[in-house]
């Protein structure tokens, strides 16, 4: 007793008041945007050292300063790029992912200037190039992942309504129950157009129909405009159908929004891997050639 | 009347089995009476399959009858051929419904009219109680059950379901659930709605209702059974239906009246209260003798050891130690002194105040949730801030409380006999001041649940705790300068009174003038602005209010109503005023307490007219927070949906840090304004789950969660009992190839939680136990770096915070993005 009282308790105790206690904001504010000031200071001295230090014979990524910049910015690269295992490997220790992302979209944007700072403003169809552009295909990716991110959350939680992708999916099951019998008294005609609606995958709509929320062929809504209220056993089909063209166009924004937060990393992710690989052949072709 | 048995046991669960398994090797007469058709109904209505624990693991088995942890039909099996082997007279289909005479001769009437004669009985019967029977003409059909245990065996019948209950509703369902059964199933509702079943059961019979698989009939009672059909009283008059089955789950009557009713005395009338019993088990009334969990102790081992003793003792061995003898003896060995077990409890039982009422029995039972300790002049038994819900009472030696934070010199001595520590237990907060020994000290240090049961049996340790708590409260919160004299008069005239969740303690506009000290809960405090209740401040357990309106005599300038059920100590205005007068150091602090409230109503009103929108986001999303739980949590995870990007980071992180498994679900629960309140423990300064946790696994850490050690039997009382649906119960998950493995390579799940048909795939493969135990968020304790689901999560929507600190205008307004 008396040895658990004294020694670390304390201090996890101090610290677990200071995380209820902490600011609750987001990870473009983190820490009042310490990495993005960081990432200003690095820019600006990789400006201020372009400009007035004098390159001979002219500014390329071969001067000592060219190779500064280079060497800064495959390291910030490599670093950037660890960011999937940091999300993926739960250790122990007082990391926080937050800051982790913070410190990725700052940084990563200072590698436009270093990045461009690097090349001398020298391009040309080389794999020196190609380099540069995959560069900047994985930071203009990166801004959309981050205009993503600070816009769309917003989008999915209204539109979830307090309910998980699972309660959607029963919800849509419940209706689709009391359609099968509730279109028993309907014609051959219309009880098909009803029975489609039930048979129709609900993710019909392939990449587009998902990424985009339109889908022209549904089922539903053909259904929907074919059923009248004329009377009674209509009027109740058509209720239920209506719920239903709701219900679906929950899940299908759900699964919109989802698919635009994470529709970038398709791009974002293969681009840091070429852009990897064509470092590697940058490096060791300048290093070849040197 | 039958033959004069020497004993007739009653009840054949693991206390009655075990006392009639002895009772055959000794050759005493007797006779074993079951109510149901077969043995041990309790562990007989578990599932399928189910894996029973053996616990505690180090107390030894006494019985003649064997029982291992397994599962629910091997132990079933092996009793049931124990039972058979071992010659015992069993009664099955007997229901006792009264019992006559006295010790030498009982006469026990069953419902089948038979009279049992027994010299002594030992009443086995647990803590499930009868269920409710039908009152209405006809209740004795055979065509009435009051229980389901397959709802799939029953084909073309008509059903009906009585009771509006979770139970009956789940019955009505399940008999509904195949349309190939053809049953026609109706459920009877003696009122119009169904306000007792939870929500989801009551949408799926409203379903069933609506595509016509089930027929709920509202406002209805059954007026009388007859043959093949069932009349019932409806609004509109009487009404027969067809009916060949019926499914009574009308709730059923504790044990308590039928215990009574043989003159068997309680120790209070708690709920909670047990029979009085001396240390062989019998009751107040000679002749009958009490085990199992009627006495007080649900778990199996216990339960089969005293059914062991009890035949010992009713033979005449009066020697026979008890089994938990070792138990106690490694429990004091410790202690200086070369005492006995005997002497031990003599020390306690005599010197410690509130355990004055205790027999030995119970005694020995408070000591096997209970550990002694001895210290040393100067050893620290607890610190300040320490979380900690035991208390302690001082058997021999005394204590110094460090009440100020800033000068331990100064001190507050408790004497021998007295308790400490009882703050943590009432209020559920953590330790308000450093405790150390003054003097060599022999301490008990009473579990929370020892402790609670403790002051549910012994109406005077209740009385005494409730005292101390009151003046220690008081002289906690008004500072040092106050002595005990001070504070007699207020402490006598105090009252403490329960309020329910959402009572108005403090009314504004109102003239009372009385003074409130939160004992235990959290209270809201809101002001009408504009026609609108306006929250204005959370007062956590430890704060008091209503001192405004006692200092200067203003009417109340706000309402204070309690967010969550609270016990709150009333103190008259005048003894507070008369404290105030003979104090002016206490009189300063109240009055620069009243300033700074005075100074948060008037920001808040002043907002009021500039931000309306603020001042509204603010009181309603704190009325929403206060609605989910939050004003009895210590630490819960909040997701601002503005910031979350439905990653799921954070249950991956939880499963990846704690063997796979996630204790929380994203995104189930409530929202408003964009905050979220995920499925997480909420880590209760009460919990609900440690209410009824048999092998008492359910603890607070070290660092405030609260948490279930390895003793977890996977009973599931903890996940019924947890009003936020917190707890799930799995087997352990198998070990995953590692991440690198699964980077490169594709080997396993990946990161967070494996799929239930991976794991069950290779936990088959590996051949790990199947056990079902409860699991639930334990604030990753012993974790260093704190929560995982906070430091995994990429854009910092999720965060964990404390109603104190996050209750407040600041907090709640933030822009967060």
């Amino acid at each position: 007793m008396a040895s658990r009282a004294s020694g670390a308790g304390k201090s996890r105790f101090s610290r677990d008041e200071a995380r209820r206690d902490s600011d609750h904001v987001s990870f473009l504010k983190h820490r009042r945007f310490r990495w993005l000031w960081i990432a200003l200071v690095l820019s600006g001295t990789a400006v201020l050292a372009y400009a007035l230090i004098d390159q001979e014979p002219r500014p390329n990524g071969g001067t000592w300063l060219g190779y500064t910049l280079g060497t800064i910015g495959v390291l910030l690269i490599l670093w950037l790029s660890l960011l999937g295992v940091r999300k993926r490997h739960i250790t122990t220790g007082a990391w926080s992912l937050k800051a982790w992302t913070s410190a990725h979209v700052y940084l990563g944007l200072s590698l436009i200037v270093i990045g461009t700072l690097h090349t001398g403003f020298q391009v040309s169809w080389n794999v020196h190039t190609l380099a540069y552009v995959l560069m900047m295909v994985v930071i203009l990716s990166g801004i959309w992942g981050v205009i993503a991110y600070a816009t769309l959350p917003a989008h999915l939680s209204a539109n979830r309504r307090e309910m998980t992708r699972i309660e959607m999916l029963d919800a849509l099951a419940a209706l689709d129950r009391q359609l099968d019998s509730a279109a028993q008294p309907l014609e051959r005609a219309e009880a098909d157009l009803v029975l489609a609606t039930l048979t129709q995958d609900i993710f019909h709509g392939g990449a587009w129909g998902r990424l985009t929320g339109s889908y022209p062929a549904c089922a539903t809504a053909r259904a929907l405009k074919a059923i009248g209220t004329g009377d009674e056993a209509h009027a109740r089909v058509h209720a239920l159908l209506d719920k239903r063209r709701e219900q679906l166009a929950q899940i299908r924004g759900y699964l919109r929004i989802k698919a635009l937060l994470e529709i970038w990393l398709f791009l974002h992710i293969p681009a840091t891997i070429a852009l990897i690989a064509a470092l590697i052949a940058h490096v060791i072709s300048v290093f070849y050639y040197w | 009347m039958s033959d004069l048995y020497k004993v007739a046991i009653i009840g054949s669960g693991p206390a009655g089995l075990s006392a009639a398994a002895r009772a055959a090797a000794i050759g005493m007469s007797h006779v074993l009476i079951e109510k149901t058709d077969h043995l041990s109904d309790t562990i007989f209505k578990y599932q399928k399959g189910k894996h029973v624990m053996a616990t505690p693991a180090n107390l030894v088995l006494r019985s003649d009858l064997d029982f291992d942890a397994g599962k629910r039909e091997a132990i079933l099996g092996t009793w049931d051929e124990q039972i058979a082997t071992g010659r015992v007279n069993v009664k099955l289909n007997a229901e006792v419904t009264k019992v006559e005479g006295a010790k030498g001769n009982f006469a026990i009437h069953l419902r089948s009219g038979e009279v049992v004669a027994a010299e002594a009985i030992v009443l086995a019967i647990g803590t499930q109680g009868n269920p409710n029977r039908l009152r209405c003409p006809g209740a004795d059909s055979p065509m009435i059950q009051y229980q389901l245990d397959d709802p799939g065996e029953y084909f073309d019948e008509h059903i009906t379901v009585i009771g509006s209950g979770d139970a009956g509703i789940e019955n009505a369902l399940g008999l509904a659930a195949d349309p190939a059964q053809r049953n026609v199933v109706t459920i009877l509702n003696r009122s119009a709605d169904f306000a007792r079943a939870k929500a989801a059961n009551v949408a799926l019979l409203e379903e069933a209702e609506r595509e016509g698989r089930i027929f709920v009939r509202r406002e209805t009672t059954p007026a009388e059974v007859r043959d093949g059909e069932l009349l019932l009283d409806t609004r509109d008059g009487q009404e027969a239906i067809p009916c060949q089955r019926i499914i009574a789950r009308t709730g059923s009557q504790p044990p308590r009246g039928f215990v009574e009713a043989m003159g068997i005395e309680f120790s209070s009338s708690e709920p909670g209260a047990f029979p009085k019993l001396s240390p062989v088990f019998e009751t107040t009334t000679p002749g009958i003798h009490v085990i199992g969990a009627l006495a007080g102790y649900p778990l199996i081992k216990h339960c089969m050891n005293q059914g062991y003793d009890v035949i010992e003792f009713l033979n005449g061995n009066a020697d026979l130690k008890p089994a938990d003898e070792p138990i106690l003896a490694e429990k004091f060995n410790h202690l200086p002194g070369n005492r006995n077990v005997d002497e031990w409890l003599g020390v306690f039982g005599d010197n410690i105040g509130i355990l004055a009422d205790l027999s030995t029995l119970q005694l020995r039972e408070l000591m096997l949730d209970s550990t002694a300790h001895a210290y040393e002049p100067g050893d620290v038994i607890f610190r300040r801030n320490e979380p900690g819900s035991s208390m302690f009472a001082i058997a021999e030696g005394s204590v110094a409380v460090e009440v100020s934070p800033h000068d331990p010199s100064i001190t507050v001595p408790i004497e021998q006999g007295s308790i400490f520590g009882e703050v943590g237990l009432i209020s559920g907060r953590r330790r308000g001041a450093t405790v150390r020994a003054a003097e060599p000290v022999i301490a008990l240090e009473l579990s929370r649940t020892a402790a609670l049961k403790l002051l549910a049996t012994s109406p005077g340790a209740a009385r005494a705790v409730t005292a101390i708590s009151i003046e220690r409260q008081l002289l906690q919160m008004f500072g040092s300068g106050l002595t005990r004299e001070d504070v007699a008069p207020l402490v006598a005239s105090a009252e403490v009174m329960q309020a329910r969740a959402g009572q108005v303690i403090v009314t504004e506009g109102a003239d009372d003038k009385d003074i409130f000290i939160i004992r235990r809960g959290s209270m809201i405090v809101e002001k009408e602005i504009g026609g609108k209740p306006v929250f204005l401040s959370y007062l956590p357990a430890g704060s008091y209010f209503g001192e405004m309106a006692v200092i200067d005599g203003s009417a109340r300038t706000a309402t204070v109503k309690a967010a969550i059920k609270s016990e709150v100590i009333r103190l008259p205005g005048d003894g507070f005023l008369a404290l105030l007068d003979k104090n002016p150091a206490l009189r300063e602090k109240a009055l620069a307490d009243m300033a700074g409230r005075r100074a948060t109503n008037a920001f808040i009103e002043s907002r009021k007219g500039d931000f309306t929108g603020a001042v509204d986001l603010y009181s309603e999303t704190a009325a929403f927070l206060v609605d989910n739980g939050i004003g009895e949590a210590t630490d819960v995870l909040l997701i601002d949906e503005k910031l979350c990007i439905g990653c799921d980071n954070c249950e991956k992180a939880c499963a990846d840090s704690h063997d796979g498994l996630s204790r929380l679900d994203r995104e189930a629960g409530r929202s408003y304004a964009h905050l979220h309140v995920p499925t997480s423990c909420r880590h209760c300064e009460h919990p609900h789950c440690m209410a009824d946790c048999p092998p008492n696994a359910i603890h607070r850490g070290p660092d405030g969660e609260v948490f279930i050690d390895e003793t977890c039997i996977g009973c599931g009382n903890c996940q019924r009992n947890c009003p936020y649906g917190v707890i799930r119960m799995d087997a352990k998950p198998p070990k995953k190839p590692s991440l690198l493995q699964w980077m490169l390579f594709g080997a396993g799940p990946g990161p967070g939680e494996a799929p239930y048909g991976w794991r069950k795939k290779e936990a088959a493969k590996q051949q790990m136990p199947e056990a079902k135990l409860a699991i639930k968020c334990d604030m990753c304790s012993g974790i260093d770096g704190g929560p995982a689901c906070v430091r995994a999560c990429p854009t910092g929507a999720a965060i964990r915070v404390s109603p104190d600190k996050f209750l407040t205008f600041t907090k709640l307004t933030e822009d967060v993005e």
